[in-house]
């Protein structure tokens, strides 16, 4: 088992080189799906069966999958890939590189200097892991959920928001075709009686302020007219 | 069960972690980007188990559950946001974000 671990670990590594190396987004989906595939043998290796299994349900079975579902509805194609090779180019790897490698050592240096100690010697078994999450981690698990939640409720109000958009353009494009015609009479009828009224009672009362709201709309558009008319 | 140096465990961590990062600040293309946040994440939840496993607690695979549930939600979340970017840019290209329109 403990050459498993070793080989585990430099495919993982491998296949991760190749997720970031990649060109087209397929394949280093497919990468990625080898190197998570080869962390949770690693997992199983160290005695943690259950996140081993959790590893290949949840990040290859659900997370990787969504992503190939993005891919496809993005219809990602060769021009993706030519631009992906123009903008990126080979120059753009040394400093990040060079960056990480040095952590890297900085990082083996820190831990080999600490004390020496064999993991993996006993499984956790999943039993434990399920009276730890429901026991001292109780709460954690509903903060868990209530970030799912929210998750949800994000995810959906992203994905719907342009739709609602086209919805609502539509809409109000058909408001806006519909007021002169249908809007017109049936406002017509009710806007009639008042002004009849006001008519007769204008002259010996003061006049209400609906009724100047009324007015005001009909006579913006005339003094804007009478403008235009004036100006050339 | 495999008996292997504890740092062993972690220096593969750190490299998978460090991978997702030149991964984060290389690529340009909004996918490859979350690809990357997600061998990030994933390599902090090796480091979990692998520390879980030292003392031979359930903590640490606790943990990783709980890194799990974020990621998902994360990957949900942004790939919606991918979406998005696609249609209002027309392109998955991130720095094609550094352009504000009023």
């Amino acid at each position: 088992m403990t050459v498993v671990f070793y080989i585990a670990g430099v495919v993982a590594v491998i296949a991760t080189l190749l997720v970031i190396t990649r060109r087209n987004t397929i394949h280093a989906l497919l990468y990625l799906i080898v190197s998570l595939f080869a962390v949770a043998v690693v997992f199983y290796t160290l005695g943690a069966p259950f996140v081993a299994a959790l590893e290949v349900i949840v990040y290859a079975g659900a997370i990787v999958v969504l992503f190939l579902f993005t891919v496809m509805l993005l219809n990602i194609g060769r021009e993706s890939e030519a631009e992906e090779r123009r903008r990126v180019r080979p120059v753009a790897w040394i400093g990040p590189s060079i960056l990480a490698a040095v952590l890297l050592v900085e990082l083996a240096v820190a831990v080999a200097s600490g004390a020496t100690a064999q993991v993996g010697a006993r499984a956790v078994e999943p039993r434990e892991v399920g009276v730890a999450l429901y026991g001292p981690y109780a709460i954690g698990v509903e903060l868990a959920s209530t970030l799912l939640l929210a998750a949800l409720i994000g995810a959906r109000h992203l994905g719907q928001r342009q739709h609602e958009h086209d919805i609502g353009e539509l809409a109000g494009a058909g408001v806006a075709a519909a007021g002169p015609q249908g809007g017109g009479p049936d406002a017509g009828g009710p806007a009639g009686g008042p002004a009849d009224e006001a008519g007769e009672k204008a002259p010996a009362e003061e006049p209400e302020p609906a009724l100047v709201g009324d007015e005001e709309p009909e006579a913006a558009p005339r003094t804007t007219r009478f403008w235009r008319k004036d100006e050339p | 069960m495999a008996h292997v140096p504890f740092e062993y465990g972690l220096f593969l961590a750190a490299a998978l972690f460090l991978i997702g990062l030149v991964g984060v600040l290389v690529r340009r293309n909004l996918i490859f980007v979350l690809a990357s946040i997600e061998i990030m994440l994933n390599a902090a939840g090796l480091a979990f188990v692998v520390a879980g496993s030292r003392w031979g607690r359930a903590d640490g695979q606790v943990m990783f559950i709980f890194i799990l549930a974020m990621a998902a939600s994360e990957v949900a979340v942004g790939l919606a946001l991918a979406l998005l970017f696609r249609r209002m840019f027309g392109s998955l290209d991130i720095d094609e974000a550094s352009r504000m329109r009023g």
